[in-house]
């Protein structure tokens, strides 16, 4: 089995360099080989495990947590990217 | 007190005589803050060393203990692996990605052990984002093993094991999410302890697999192990994965109670025979101990590589997405070649036409392999067997073949899989290199792992064992 690295590195936007791809698409076919040991399994009936801790529909009160907010000076502090107190970003729509 | 230096101190000792005021928590910090001085630029543990915090939080914590605060933590010397937030220190999960981030907000389980009185004298190195078995896959150079330099470590959780082992701190954080905490502490001669999934709070730890990720920590002793659990467990209203469990006094250790334990055949298998020797005398002692040791079967077990390494990467690829350069870190192409692997491997698997041939397959083998242990645990209190089927590898040995460094984690997935916690514990040393047993136990049954391990511990006594530094 070979991952299509060109591909899948696009869908997880990442540049991978011509000069790499080679040797990714190498060990990445390696380990896969490896997970194809799975489709040895029998799980017809078998139900998926998403998760073990057996919990559902953890609410709570649609009420601001002021224990859990970054004020909008702590928000911004890890980036130079910003104007006027927002993030600054490439634009996405272009206006006619 | 006797005469060892207080780096050598345990937490029950280290306690005993602050109260008793033989020595100050300055003092004690100080001889740590040495220490790293003195060996961290060949072993590489800490990222970051918060020398003028950490002597001032220590000289709070001496003003504190005057004043008969008797917080359990109080002036103790700790570190913190570098993927858990701590509010205003650098934070980088070892990855030229963050290496500017400074969080605006502690980790759950650092402002509880912060409450606790604890003094954070550092970040530890690991593996970048936590992706590794060794050590070796940090942006900021790989940790070195203190028993020979020469060797790993154990990963993710490196530099954490490694800051207990070689004295520069009394405890310290990591996370274990196929095996890092259990790998690197038996690699180290040091005891982890893998909690329950859910047990401690995740709120605030950079997220590698969300339904995998278990936080724990690195002390000397069991006891010590079990003292840090009493503070970091618990229902945490930030993480919806902590279930309402009762948190118990974890020191409480003094049962007498004999157990069943169960010896899976297919970890013993694989199993290298300076492995088998060393394991097969912890058995004899644990026998001598009064408990049965009986043979039991996890038939599932050849599949937890393939298994976890599908639902592993699925889920890196998911929580890493968040890294764009935009409201922190640097770009994506910043990432290291091991995290680009995961990302990679875990996109393909869930992406379209291939989701059911490999995630949703290994959802399903998950339930197998957790029904294994459900089945065994109906027989045994508890399942013991080696960490590691080897001895640690030399430095650069496994780099150039990721499957190879991938297998290394053959004995330590299945238990995160399962949810279920474990405990390691030293159990010797072959050509001067240590060697653990991970004690394993029903979910939430952390107690019975300390009792197993505290006994074990006070008749072998290997955490007396220093490296030679």
């Amino acid at each position: 089995m070979k991952i299509d690295v060109k591909h899948v590195a696009k869908l997880a936007n990442l540049k991978i360099k011509d000069s790499e791809i080679e040797k990714f698409e190498k060990q990445l076919s390696e380990v896969l080989a490896h997970i194809d040991k799975l489709k040895k399994t029998e799980t017809k009936n078998v139900l998926e495990t998403s998760q073990v801790t057996g919990l559902e529909s953890i609410t709570r009160e649609d009420k601001a947590d002021s224990a859990r907010i970054l004020s909008q000076e702590e928000a911004l502090s890890n980036t130079k990217n910003t104007e006027n107190g927002f993030f600054k970003v490439k634009g996405v729509i272009q206006s006619e | 007190m006797n005469n060892k230096p207080l780096t050598e101190l345990t937490i029950k000792e280290a306690k005993e005589g602050l109260r008793e005021r033989k020595f100050s928590s300055v003092e004690l910090v100080k001889e740590c803050l040495d220490q790293i001085k003195r060996h961290d630029k060949k072993l590489n543990a800490f990222i970051t060393v918060c020398e003028k915090e950490a002597l001032e939080q220590a000289r709070l914590s001496d003003e504190k203990i005057k004043n008969g605060d008797r917080s359990p933590l109080l002036g103790i010397p700790i570190a913190i692996k570098d993927i858990f937030l701590t509010k205003g220190i650098k934070t980088t999960a070892a990855s030229r990605v963050l290496d500017n981030y400074v969080p605006q907000y502690d980790a759950t389980v650092v402002a509880k052990l912060k409450n606790a009185g604890a003094v954070i004298v550092g970040k530890t190195n690991c593996d970048a984002w936590a992706h590794g078995s060794s050590g070796e896959n940090s942006d900021f150079g790989p940790t070195r093993n203190p028993w020979n330099t020469e060797y790993v470590p154990g990963g993710s959780s490196s530099g954490s094991a490694v800051s207990v082992a070689s004295n520069m701190c009394i405890a310290a954080t990591g996370t274990d999410t196929g095996g890092s905490i259990r790998l690197p502490a038996s690699f180290c001669n040091v005891v982890g302890l893998k909690p329950t999934y859910g047990r401690v709070s995740r709120y605030g730890i950079i997220a590698m697999a969300s339904s995998l990720d278990s936080i724990g920590h690195f002390t000397k002793t069991v006891e010590d192990s079990a003292l840090i659990l009493n503070i970091t467990a618990g229902k945490d209203r930030f993480d919806a994965t902590t279930p309402q469990v009762k948190v118990p006094d974890y020191t409480v250790l003094n049962s007498k109670k004999k157990l069943k334990i169960g010896i899976p055949k297919e970890y013993i298998e694989g199993a290298d025979n300076e492995i088998r020797i060393t394991f097969n005398k912890a058995l004899k002692v644990l026998s001598e101990l009064g408990h049965e040791i009986v043979d039991v079967s996890l038939p599932h077990t050849e599949y937890a590589i393939p298994c976890y390494y599908v639902i592993q990467p699925s889920e890196v690829s998911s929580n890493l997405a968040r890294y764009d350069g935009i409201r922190f870190g640097s770009k994506r192409d910043t990432f290291g070649d091991e995290a680009k692997r995961r990302i990679m491997l875990g996109t393909f698997t869930l992406s379209s036409g291939y989701y059911d041939a490999y995630y949703k397959t290994a959802m399903r083998v998950r339930t197998l392999i957790s029904k294994d242990f459900d089945e065994v645990y109906k027989k045994v209190d508890a399942v013991i067997a080696p960490v590691s089927p080897t001895l640690p590898w030399k430095l650069g040995e496994k780099t150039n073949d990721p499957l190879k460094m991938y297998l290394s984690d053959i004995l330590t997935a299945t238990v995160n899989l399962a949810g279920i916690p474990g405990l390691t514990v030293p159990i010797g040393f072959e050509k001067g290199l240590p060697i653990g047993m991970q004690i394993l136990g029903p979910q939430f049954s952390e107690e019975i792992l300390f009792q197993i391990g505290s006994a074990y511990e006070s008749e072998t006594q290997f955490y007396k064992q220093k490296p030679n530094l």
